[in-house]
């Protein structure tokens, strides 16, 4: 039991009610699943041990997601497809598992080296596909953005968002809702948000929905220590 | 009406906790709205990471779902926050399953549990679209029902409600559930509320308060033949099934556990506790019934800690049986156990040291009164010695930190007794300092006593607001120390507990009036407006005092006799005379002490059912 012989990578979706659950939330659910599931879980030592797992990316309340994606560390080894066959028999409302996969136990946390992630943006807005080109145009002709956000204790704390945008388009629309895709740097050294970019795009939005479409790992970075 | 999912996202993009709104956690079900043939809405008038943590909805959800034909879902109380965007978009009040109005269902059914969260209810059924007045709803659905222990005075809420189950809703619910199902089927969309409330009135355990019309002395008088004299408290003679299905919440609730009841009522007969008295008689869960139900939660949860549920855990007969009998089928697995209500004993010690091996919770125990006088009074049957030897078993067991709760403005109390409790405090303090040969940590909470309808004690005053203010400087000034920590009550929250749950039919005007001036959520120290509630007593007319601080005379009528608990009044009133003489009552399993249960409850010839602790 002290040394997890078998580490699984998990890739789910959340929708429905789970869009308003923290990551805090969503361990519980994770621990409560697997339980229920019957799945060997690893703990950690100590004072309070808790289940070994990690999130590569916590989502931010409100959005929803294709490409949740976290490792889980298991004290016997498990048949894959029975492992995931139990997942999904025990999974509520909003969660769906897509892929279960191994993963080397030594392999770098799935968060390390996390370097962007793609969102589809759904935003009412009354104002035209030129407007808004226009406005992402204007957008990612900034060589800086400056924004603030609220650090935990509630100071708020300035950074330039624009470095964390890799790309914004306009991918369509239908009435008054129109769809961007929008890929930001995502991971260990800062993570850019889809509705900062609404916001700073300066258009009248009413309704905005985001959803997670896609995680990319890079090749090329830092090693875990 | 239905909520649609967007509508229900557009309303909670600016909302705190949004979990507590969107419903469809594991094992919550959601049956087809039109093929039900009842349709019932278990209502929590208060927020819903506090409802959630109710065993008795929780019972009643599962027992109602077991009926193909009949559909329950939830609604709790929601936040001022989502109260504002709900009526800001016209929202009414909807059930978390299906997104329903409250008001398109048959049966809106309100937990009455807390004085303090009264003025929830009409503000959910103001938020529902329904007149919060029984008198202002014509028609016969949905027909607006209460339950649980707040109905055991049901006067300061009588206006507001059709009818009110007295007593444990497992046996009276399918009844009533089936009896609104036979005056659909039999009397259609156009029956008569009339008609509907004599076929609840005809059930036992049915209380319907347009039936009686108050007196001027505070009781209520019968106003014809539908009417009995008096309602009397249904029991259930055996505990019903363990909800071993029980919804798991996504978001933290207060207990965040697997609950099992392993036992009902308690035996002990303290003279201030009203939850002694009326969920009599005790009712143990058997041992293996008690062990294969916590096998089932827990798989049907994945809950890493589950609680034995009663009013006296040390008090059922095979505890140490139950509780090995967890760890050994769970042995590996990281279940922790807990076990509220623990006794002052020994026995509790080895208990308690059996389901903590990290010692990480502190050690709990209440002596309430901090002289010897003063626990004869209330009965609660603990000397200094067994509460000494207690603590020192707990410290030397490795706990640093134990919690003590004490009451004051108890019956006959002095400011002598008062310096006593701070004298005990200090005893513990200096005891665990020698046991653990460190500083530890003794946690005091005192709250204010408050006398309540149906115990031996519902005749004395509730204290005054300068003795108990007088009495918590006392204990500020004598009972300090290192790792001491006091917390106490707040008087306004005790004085408007007090005036509610001992206040008769004319306190729902003022309750109503409270409402409309803003109050809400009095529980809540952030919406707490104690002067909104002076304001409603003056408007009508209303002196508190004539509840509150008024010790009634043994012949008066009391509101809540109308509600007959199967506890006898000529009991109370000897547990009363006795109190008085700090004459102690013993156990009522060792020796009958009358209190009238098994008179009421029993027929003749027949025995208490086996599950049973009385003699």
């Amino acid at each position: 039991m002290d040394h997890p012989v078998e580490r699984v990578r998990v890739t789910f979706g959340l929708s429905g009610p789970l869009i308003y659950a923290s990551v805090l939330d969503l361990g519980r659910l994770w621990e409560r699943l697997l339980r229920r599931a019957g799945v060997p879980l690893a703990y950690t030592q100590g004072y309070s041990p808790h289940p070994r797992f990690q999130f590569a990316s916590p989502l931010p309340v409100g959005y929803s997601s294709e490409c949740e994606v976290m490792d889980i560390w298991l004290d016997r080894r498990v048949d894959l497809k029975e492992l995931a066959r139990k997942m999904v028999g025990q999974s509520p409302a909003g969660l769906t598992v897509r892929e279960v996969a191994e993963v080397p136990l030594p392999a770098p946390y799935p968060q390390a080296t996390l370097r962007a992630a793609e969102y589809r943006v759904q935003l009412e807005s009354p104002a035209s596909v030129a407007e808004i080109d226009a406005a992402i145009e204007r957008l990612l002709a900034q060589t800086s953005i400056e924004r603030r956000r609220v650090r935990k204790k509630g100071q708020l704390q300035s950074y330039d968002l624009r470095p964390l945008i890799h790309s914004v388009r306009h991918e369509g629309v239908d009435g008054n809702r129109h769809r961007l895709w929008v890929d930001v740097q995502c991971g260990p050294r800062g993570s850019g948000r889809p509705e900062e970019i609404v916001e700073a795009m300066g258009v009248d939005a009413s309704h905005v929905a985001i959803h997670r479409i896609r995680l990319v790992w890079g090749e090329r970075e830092e090693k875990q220590a | 009406m239905q909520l649609s999912e967007e509508r229900l996202h557009e309303l909670l993009a600016n909302v705190q906790k949004p979990l507590r709104y969107v419903g469809q956690e594991w094992n919550s079900i959601t049956k087809e709205w039109a093929d039900a043939s009842v349709r019932l809405v278990l209502a929590y008038p208060d927020l819903y990471e506090i409802g959630m943590s109710n065993l008795g909805l929780a019972i009643l959800y599962d027992l109602v779902n077991r009926h193909d034909d009949w559909l329950v879902e939830r609604a709790y109380a929601p936040w001022t926050d989502m109260e504002a965007a709900m009526r800001a978009a016209g929202v009414p009040l909807f059930a978390l399953e299906s997104r329903r109005a409250v008001a398109d269902f048959d049966v809106v059914g309100f937990s009455l549990q807390y004085e303090l969260n009264y003025t929830n209810v009409p503000n959910m059924l103001d938020l529902a679209g329904l007149a919060p007045l029984a008198a202002d709803r014509p028609a016969a659905l949905p027909v607006v029902i209460g339950g649980g222990s707040g109905t055991y005075n049901p006067e300061p809420l009588a206006d507001l409600f059709d009818a009110m189950v007295i007593g444990e809703g497992e046996e009276v619910l399918p009844e009533l559930l089936a009896a609104v199902e036979a005056f659909k089927a039999e009397e259609g969309a156009g029956g008569s509320k009339d008609a509907l409330l004599r076929r609840l009135a005809a059930i036992e355990g049915v209380y319907v308060p347009s039936h009686y019309a108050p007196r001027e002395d505070g009781s209520v008088t019968p106003l014809g033949e539908d009417a009995p004299a008096s309602v009397r408290r249904r029991i259930a003679r055996r505990l019903g099934p363990v909800p071993t299905r029980p919804i798991v919440p996504t978001m933290q609730v207060v207990h965040d556990r697997a609950v099992v009841e392993i036992q009902r009522g308690c035996s002990r007969g303290c003279r201030f506790c009203q939850a002694g008295m009326i969920y009599r008689p005790v009712r143990e869960r058997p041992v293996t019934e008690v062990l294969d139900a916590v096998d089932e939660v827990l798989a049907n949860t994945g809950h890493t800690e589950v609680g034995l549920l009663s009013l006296s855990s040390s008090d059922h007969s095979g505890i140490a049986e139950i509780v090995q009998g967890v760890l050994a089928r769970h042995e590996g697995r990281r279940v922790a156990v807990s076990l509220p209500s623990l006794r002052i004993d020994s026995f509790s010690v080895q208990l308690a040291e059996m389901i903590q091996s990290t010692r990480k919770t502190g050690f709990t125990f209440a002596p309430e009164a901090g002289s010897q006088r003063l626990r004869d009074v209330i009965n609660k049957g603990v000397t200094e010695d067994d509460l000494l030897r207690t603590a020192e078993a707990a410290f030397s067991a490795g706990w640093n930190r134990i919690k003590v709760y004490f009451m004051i403005g108890l019956p006959t109390e002095t400011d002598d007794d008062v310096l006593e409790m701070a004298r005990l405090i200090r005893t513990l303090q200096a005891l665990g300092r020698k046991v653990r040969g460190r500083t530890v940590d003794i946690g005091v909470s005192v709250s204010t006593f408050v006398p309540k309808p149906h115990t031996p004690f519902q005749w004395a005053p509730l204290a005054e607001r300068n003795t108990i203010e007088r009495r918590q400087a006392l204990l500020r000034e004598h009972a300090r120390g290192r790792g001491i920590h006091l917390s106490w009550s707040d008087w306004d929250n005790t004085w408007l507990e007090a005036l509610l749950s001992r206040g008769d039919r004319r306190l729902g005007r003022v309750l109503l009036r409270a409402w409309q001036l803003g109050a809400r959520f009095d529980a809540w120290s952030e919406h707490f407006r104690p002067d909104l509630w002076r304001q409603a007593l003056e408007e009508e007319g209303i002196d508190a005092r004539a509840y509150t601080a008024r010790e009634r005379c043994i012949d008066e009528p009391l509101p809540w006799d109308v509600i007959d608990m199967g506890v006898r009044r000529a009991y109370l009133l000897r547990e009363w005379q006795r109190a008085a003489c700090g004459e102690v009552t013993g156990d009522c399993r060792d020796e009958c002490r009358g209190c009238g249960i098994m008179a009421a409850y029993v027929s003749a010839g027949d025995g208490a059912d086996a599950s049973w602790r009385c003699p």
